[in-house]
């Protein structure tokens, strides 16, 4: 398995990512799509840190996956109080700055 | 010998993913989204990266996955409604188009690039010998102690954030 292998599958995964955060109303799917490209950069990097024959790769996935987890973190908080203050999980509904 | 689990991993890995953009039910999707992160973490083991799929299983799959699932029960946001109304109605088919026309143009600098190799100190039997995980927390505590450091801040910084976002207004 060569390293082009890898970085394919990593662009077929961020692609289906990113179609999945530009097809779905869910703001919960949406971010499942954002943690599918998040995690197919993380890939890449594994990928070239094996090809470049180099730890620095698996660092930045170890410091990826700190940041992941704080997005997530934040980003499910303001779905829930989006949720509470507009009864509803479709980003159709939520087109105004101020609620 | 590497290439039967790579395939085997990389189709579940992308009929996975495929699975978490199509289902209807938010649940059906986190469970789906569970498959492509385990599956990730196989090919990590593969690119002998044993430390980060262990890092992987535990944060992804377990932490932000059981966050997932927490907030969709929370939520009960059901099946999703219809298509996009108006100004979007052109979004999915769009959508699917330019996704499948990103995957053909990475596809294409991939195969037109020569991509570098590196003779580095890390080799894959150099890695097994010492163990992945004592490599990355040398890296990690010399070399990117800085980043280390401003990544428990951030941590702290979003902790105190979803508190004040999630509490209830008095």
């Amino acid at each position: 398995m060569t390293v082009n292998h890898y970085i394919f599958l990593s662009a077929i995964l961020f692609s289906i990512g990113a179609v999945g955060v530009l097809i779905r109303r869910n703001p919960l799917i949406m971010f499942m799509g954002i943690e599918l490209m998040l995690n197919a950069a993380n890939l890449a990097f594994v990928a070239f840190s094996r090809q470049l024959q180099s730890i620095d790769g698996q660092v930045f996935v170890f410091l990826i996956l700190a940041v992941a987890a704080a997005e997530v973190a934040v980003g499910l908080a303001i779905i829930v109080a989006l949720f509470r203050t507009r009864q509803t999980v479709n980003v159709d509904d939520v087109n105004a700055l101020k609620g | 010998m590497e290439s039967i689990p790579f395939y085997f991993l990389a189709a579940l890995a992308v009929l996975a993913a495929l699975g978490v953009v199509v289902m209807r039910d938010p649940v059906y999707s986190a469970l789906a989204l569970a498959v492509v992160l385990t599956a990730l973490a196989g090919l990590y083991v593969l690119l002998s990266a044993p430390f980060l799929a262990a890092a992987q299983v535990m944060i992804y799959a377990g932490a932000i996955l059981i966050l997932f699932v927490f907030v969709i029960m929370l939520l009960s946001p059901g099946r999703e409604g219809d298509a996009p109304r108006g100004a979007l109605k052109w979004q999915r088919p769009l959508a699917v188009i330019f996704g499948g026309a990103l995957v053909a143009q990475l596809a294409l600098v991939l195969l037109m690039t020569i991509l570098p190799t590196g003779r580095g100190l890390y080799t894959p039997e150099y890695l097994a010998q010492i163990g992945s995980t004592q490599a990355v927390g040398a890296a990690l505590f010399t070399d990117y102690l800085l980043p280390f450091e401003i990544t428990s801040l951030l941590l702290l910084v979003a902790m105190v954030g979803v508190i004040v976002l999630a509490k209830k207004k008095s």
